[in-house]
């Protein structure tokens, strides 16, 4: 579903290259809750923003759901990320002038749907997160953790087959943070598969797989799992999932 | 998507409220600047007569100092006749409408006691001057052949003297006292305000058109002095006014209309026959040199747009640059502080091109709200015109549609275009720097 095979990407100044990735391979399949942990400075939200299509690398082969990257260009990327990927933040990334109708609505304005499909899609999405009353509500009259919700929903309303989540709970506290994993678990249990960066070592044992990158290579822990990711199938039907603080 | 965009540029508005009001007032100042100074230049310009311009010829003949040529050029033939010439070449009667004018005037003794005498000005011309120059009637007409060969006292009033003199009532029919004489009056002229006044513009181009309208013929036989510029390069032979008619003096001006290329080619060669004719008697020692200029080529000719008029027009052009680079610059601290937003709209899905049209969209509203302020000051500086310059230039400060239209076209376009830098710098944001930074 998604392979990464040999990926090399430098970053370059004009005096230093800094190889972030290098022979980087991985393979994910469909419906994998994949955390992927390592320290600051490995090259994981490099990683992250390569599988998310948002930077391009040097070398190396990646697919994405059967559709080679390396030969799309800017505009044929920018539509695979539309249609088959989410994309949730550690800073949440709202447009704070926007609505939480108006902010799950902006990737659904880029596909091209109807204003009944839209809608329809919204307030199924945040009706799903537990803020479907709040709609027209903006960002700022929100906590962190009902923002990230709104986040989750907007990655959620074009129905992507992936969720990449760069550090999603880092600026949560640990009640918040754990009912957005609640939320992604569930997320994925409907057969999203998600891919989660993050440094909380507690939070990587509920996925159901653990990469660890270091230098800018995988090395794929064989941890345990604990006993709720262990119990982790992802369904076939998509469910309504309910939350609240 | 252009009404999604259309909301996304007022949300953007009132995000940067600041920022987007310094940049409205940039282009509206730019604006206000440039389209003072091109509605002056624009109605100096206009096509007085479009309908027939190119079929309405000046007459010139280079009757003038056989030393020095006029005005010390030349190539260039006087702009006025001599009465010899004016009168002999209307006594030709070559062209399909033809007309000899002078500028005179007198003063008008009205019956009424409670009207004082006053002077005003008199257009002395030949019948063909209104249907020539599409002169309007409000009531009668202007005179005939008979009238211009008999000398007959018949005048024509310009509304304003028909306003005055006999409260606006039809007063054809009506006698009416002017330099002592009773004249008949057979019509008067309806609202008529060429711009620029083409028909003689050496006597001032943006002048009212003249009070009275009578047959040309009534300067030699009322004696009515000269008004307007006269020049002569000889000193008249003899003292009084048929000395000064008989002179080398130039102080008429003729127009006539010919109708096709064949036609003019046809009153050229008679104009050089003629010249040609007068050499013989001993008049013209300079090279043969007549002109047939149009009304848009005598406009030209003539310098009716002032110097100082374009050089400011040019000078506003250069300010409205300023104000676009002030306004690139804003837009690059706008757009830098939306680089997030930015970041994620690209991360969701938007392409380049989609960015590209929502900013461009943002750009234009912000260039469609400064254009229309700019008309305000647009209209505020055409009227301190107005304050400065007084009567003269009354007629030249007015916006018309075609210039609030042209505003709104130019303040959209200066927009989008300083618009360009910045927007195409915000498409090319690499969106997952930033998303890791918000």
């Amino acid at each position: 579903m998604l392979t990464m095979k040999d990926i090399k990407k430098i970053y370059r100044t004009d005096s230093i290259e800094t190889h972030a990735l290098r022979d980087f391979n991985l393979h994910v399949n469909e419906g994998d809750f994949v955390a992927v942990t390592g320290p600051s400075g490995s090259g994981k939200t490099t990683f992250l923003n390569i599988a998310g299509l948002l930077e391009t690398f040097e070398e190396g082969r990646f697919e994405l759901d059967g559709v080679d990257i390396s030969h799309q260009n800017d505009a044929a990327r920018s539509r695979l990320r539309n249609q088959k990927i989410g994309f949730v933040f550690q800073s949440f990334n709202l447009i704070p002038d926007l609505n939480l109708f108006d902010n799950v609505d902006v990737p659904l304005r880029y596909r091209g749907f109807s204003r009944q499909e839209r809608k329809k899609r919204i307030e199924h999405n945040l009706e799903m997160v537990g803020l479907g009353n709040r709609m027209k509500h903006l960002p700022a009259q929100l906590s962190g953790g009902q923002q990230q919700r709104v986040a989750i929903a907007r990655a959620l309303a074009g129905e992507p087959r992936f969720l990449l989540a760069d550090e999603p709970t880092g600026n949560l506290d640990s009640s918040m943070a754990q009912s957005v994993m609640a939320l992604l678990k569930d997320i994925n249990a409907n057969g999203t598969t998600i891919i989660m960066v993050t440094h909380d070592a507690g939070l990587a044992t509920q996925a159901n797989r653990n990469i660890h990158v270091s230098d800018g290579k995988v090395s794929e822990k064989a941890m345990s799992l604990s006993p709720e990711a262990a119990q982790f199938k992802p369904s076939q039907h998509k469910r309504v999932v309910g939350l609240s603080e | 998507m252009f009404n999604y965009y259309i909301k996304l540029a007022f949300n953007s508005f009132k995000r940067n409220p600041i920022l987007t009001g310094l940049m409205i007032t940039a282009i509206a100042l730019g604006i206000g600047a440039s389209m003072t100074t091109i509605t002056v230049n624009y109605l100096m310009s206009a096509d007085p007569i479009p309908e027939k311009s190119s079929q309405l010829f000046h007459v010139q003949v280079d009757s003038w100092d056989p030393n020095h040529g006029f005005n010390d050029e030349p190539n260039t033939p006087p702009n006025q006749l001599t009465w010899t010439d004016a009168t002999n070449l209307m006594s030709a009667k070559k062209a399909f409408r033809q007309t000899a004018m002078a500028k005179s005037g007198a003063i008008i003794q009205p019956s009424s006691p409670d009207i004082n005498p006053f002077e005003a000005s008199i257009r002395l011309a030949f019948k063909d001057f209104f249907p020539m120059f599409n002169v309007p009637f409000k009531y009668g007409n202007g005179w005939d052949q008979q009238a211009d060969d008999d000398r007959q006292l018949v005048v024509v009033l310009s509304k304003e003297i028909n306003d005055k003199v006999f409260a606006g009532e039809n007063s054809v029919g009506n006698s009416i006292v002017i330099f002592g004489q009773s004249f008949r009056v057979i019509g008067v002229l309806d609202a008529w305000q060429p711009l620029p006044k083409f028909y003689d513009v050496n006597n001032g181009a943006f002048d009212e058109p003249e009070d009275l309208f009578m047959p040309f013929y009534l300067k030699q036989e009322l004696e009515l002095p000269n008004w307007g510029n006269t020049n002569c390069w000889k000193t008249p032979e003899g003292e009084g006014f048929t000395a000064f008619l008989q002179s080398e003096c130039i102080n008429f001006q003729m127009w006539v209309e010919l109708k096709t290329p064949q036609d003019k080619q046809a009153y050229m060669s008679f104009l050089n026959n003629y010249v040609n004719d007068q050499k013989e008697l001993g008049r013209f020692p300079r090279p043969l040199n007549n002109q047939l200029l149009n009304v848009m080529q005598w406009m030209d000719d003539q310098d009716v747009v002032a110097d100082d008029a374009q050089i400011m027009m040019w000078l506003s052009f250069m300010f409205l640059v300023v104000c676009l680079l002030n306004t690139i610059g804003l837009q690059l601290a706008k757009f830098s502080a939306k680089s997030g937003e930015i970041g994620l709209r690209r991360a969701v899905g938007a392409t380049k091109r989609d960015l590209f049209m929502q900013y461009t969209v943002e750009t234009g509203a912000v260039g469609f709200a400064g254009g229309l302020f700019g008309l305000v000051l647009a209209l505020l500086g055409l009227i301190g015109i107005r304050q400065l310059y007084g009567e003269v230039l009354n007629d030249l400060a007015s916006l018309d549609l075609t210039m609030i239209a042209l505003a709104l076209v130019l303040s959209l376009l200066a927009s989008i275009c300083a618009g360009l830098y910045p927007t195409w710098r915000a498409c090319n944001i690499a969106p997952a720097s930033q998303l890791k930074s918000q």
